[in-house]
């Protein structure tokens, strides 16, 4: 099997869906000619054509609501917006046009766009190179929202997404692009939507991640190792839809839960989890849940690692919960 | 424009040589200061458009307000903000302009009424308009300019911004710095009517195209268009045909265009121009050049160690300015 890079899974998925399907159809700003600015569609355009892979002008507005309609006639658009920092020229078009298609036609219409977008923090982008806004669109009702956290996972995520009758936010971790690798399977395969999974078996606490906050909570559960402490790692990769029964399974098993991620605190969607939890198995629960997050503050540059939970900070908080005592 | 060496104004074009060689020295320092990590994240080099924000900026008043993006250090350097406010900034140290917080594509600076630095393009081409409805109804005599890219045309903010500029006849003079590449886009590849200009007038902004290598032209053309502008005339706009030197940021590989492009567009360099006319003009000798480039030199030397020698914004200050402080 090839070591890709996560990036190289995210071509290789698309070139593997391209193949196969003649719907499917890229575009975006500098996607064409030049393979995009994290060069995710490298050497697409050589192969698929310039109508199937081309450039936009700097319209995210427009983009998206091309989408919207080339799906109601049966395309397969998968747009590029650069950065998910840039995406909310468009959030009209996603939030009253793409999402709620369907159910405003009754079902008549739907649209199956993957908006495909680089995000999150680690490369000290700054205020707007670096944001984690996930939970804008899991409020969005009509909308499945994709994390990968590795390669493999990358390449089955987008391949499953682009076979959605609905639209998908497909989130890739841009901080991992070059520096995750992992064996990927040539050819065509899918990961499901919905089926979170152990990173990492444990016992006595749950972390629950997504995208590149994944292999934080693995590096911090390994050193929790080292006093004795046994975490689980959940990666949920969907985040809707939400494997809500591998997030209880886990908890109901070790007792204890801390959710990581990199968005802001407040209405993040580490507060839906922990309501969940609170709601179907408060009774399993032997601490508070605790959650390792971003701050409340726009996204600095300069104390960046500061904002973004590293590995220190998880263990920081796994230390406290396992020395809670009901 | 112009014979070279005629009507060049000794002391405009003495001032305007100076300014975009501290820009233009300014940039380069920081281009090296990115290789060694010094400077983090994403930089967008000004090198090659200096004559732009050089020329329009001697024609304002201090308290005209400027509103710029990402490739904004020449319009913060030209507007007066100090270039170890500037550098201080880039390194994110808590002296710099915005605290250290945005790094290069945030400058602020109310003193100088510089409203950024704005990394989402078109953003901010709304927000012009709104300052200079502000400042219209609170009839205050002062202008709004407004920098951006021909990229930015393409965003629906530039057109709204457009219209309600002109409906409500605002002081905002649009600088649209033309400089033929959005990122990896040409603009044939982006516009379906690439004479700016002529969008510009569908709005009936009056507008005109200039040479946005000539510092003396871009000069004379911002002062045509603020005489409107100040006479309560409403917005006007003005294209300023550029060219920027360097690749898009720090990490484009500029596979859109060609060596032989690049190298057309620099034997224009807008420095190189102006020092010609000068010296042609008897105006600038080679010892005044040489004492010119002693004090850039001198003075980027000093906005370095100023921003070196700076502390980072402590931690316990991340959350400082998300709200209004509460006084005690
Ligand atoms: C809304 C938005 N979309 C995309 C980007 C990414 N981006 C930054 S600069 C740029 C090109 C802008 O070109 P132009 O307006 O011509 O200005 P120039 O960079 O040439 O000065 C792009 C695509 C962004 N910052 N904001």
């Amino acid at each position: 099997m090839p070591t890709l890079t996560l990036i190289q899974a995210i071509t290789d998925a698309l070139r593997t869906e391209m193949r196969k399907n003649p719907d499917v159809v890229l575009f975006g700003e500098d996607v064409g000619r030049n393979g995009g600015v994290f060069r995710a569609t490298d050497g697409l355009q050589a192969e698929f054509g310039e109508e199937r892979v081309f450039d936009t002008p700097l319209s995210e507005s427009g983009i998206i609501g091309a989408a919207v309609g080339m799906a109601l006639y049966g395309m397969r658009p998968v747009p590029e917006i650069q950065f998910l920092d840039f995406i909310y020229p468009a959030f009209d078009q996603i939030v009253s046009e793409l999402a709620k298609m369907r159910y405003r036609s009754g079902g008549q219409y739907a649209t199956p766009v993957v908006i495909r977008t680089p995000y999150g923090g680690g490369i000290k982008g700054g205020h707007y190179h670096s944001q984690s806004t996930e939970a804008y669109f899991t409020h969005t009702a009509g909308l499945k929202v994709v994390v990968p956290s590795d390669p493999y996972d990358a390449k089955g995520l987008l391949i499953q997404s682009m076979r959605q009758d609905d639209p998908v936010l497909f989130l890739e971790p841009k901080a991992l692009y070059r520096k995750a690798k992992g064996e990927v399977p040539d050819g065509d395969y899918v990961v499901p939507f919905g089926q979170a999974k152990v990173r990492r078996a444990g016992t006595d606490m749950t972390l629950v991640a997504w995208g590149a906050m994944v292999g934080v909570c693995l590096e911090a559960a390994r050193r929790a190792e080292d006093d004795g402490i046994s975490c689980e790692v959940l990666d949920l990769r969907t985040l809707v839809p939400l494997d809500e029964a591998a997030l209880l399974e886990s908890v109901k098993k070790t007792g204890r839960m801390i959710v990581v991620h990199e968005a802001q605190r407040t209405s993040g969607f580490g507060g839906e989890l922990a309501a969940i939890v609170a709601e179907k198995a408060l009774e399993h629960l032997e601490a508070p849940i605790l959650r390792v997050t971003g701050f409340d503050t726009p996204f600095p540059y300069t104390l960046e690692e500061v904002y973004m939970p590293d590995a220190d900070r998880v263990l920081r908080a796994v230390l406290k919960l396992h020395r809670y005592e009901s | 424009m112009s014979d070279p060496g005629r009507d060049v104004d000794r002391e405009a074009g003495l001032a305007l040589l100076h300014m975009m060689l501290r820009i233009r020295r300014m940039e380069e320092k920081s281009a090296e200061l990115y290789s060694a990590e010094k400077i983090r994240g994403f930089l967008h080099l000004y090198i090659g458009e200096e004559a732009c924000a050089a020329g329009v900026m001697r024609e304002l008043r201090p308290d005209d307000a400027v509103v710029a993006t990402y490739r904004e250090h020449g319009h913060a350097l030209a507007k007066g903000m100090s270039m170890r406010a500037i550098m201080a900034e880039m390194f994110g140290k808590v002296t710099g302009c915005s605290r250290g917080r945005g790094g290069s594509m945030h400058l602020f600076d109310a003193a100088t009424r510089f409203c950024g630095g704005n990394a989402i393009v078109g953003g901010h081409l709304p927000l012009a308009v709104g300052l200079g409805l502000a400042d219209a109804m609170l009839r205050r005599p002062r202008v709004t300019v407004c920098f951006f890219g021909e990229g930015a045309v393409a965003e629906g903010e530039f057109h709204e911004a457009m219209n309600l500029a002109a409906l409500w006849r605002l002081p905002v003079l649009f600088c649209c710095e033309n400089n033929l590449y959005a990122m990896g886009t040409a603009l044939a590849r982006s516009e379906s009517e690439v004479d700016l200009v002529r969008k510009a007038e569908a709005y009936r902004v009056p507008a005109a195209a200039v040479d946005g290598m000539d510092a003396l032209a871009v000069g004379a053309a911002a002062r045509r268009a603020l005489e409107h502008v100040r006479a309560g005339e409403g917005p006007y706009f003005l294209e300023l045909r550029t060219f920027r030197f360097r690749p898009h940021s720090m990490f484009d590989p500029e596979l859109y265009r060609n060596r032989a492009e690049v190298d057309r567009w620099r034997e224009r360099d807008p420095i190189a121009l102006l020092e010609g006319r000068l010296r042609a003009a008897g105006h600038l000798t080679d010892e005044a050049r040489a004492r010119l480039e002693r004090d850039v030199e001198a003075e980027v030397a000093d906005a370095v160690a100023f921003a070196e020698a700076s502390p980072l914004e402590p931690e316990g200050e991340l959350d400082r300015f998300v709200h209004a402080e509460v006084r005690a």
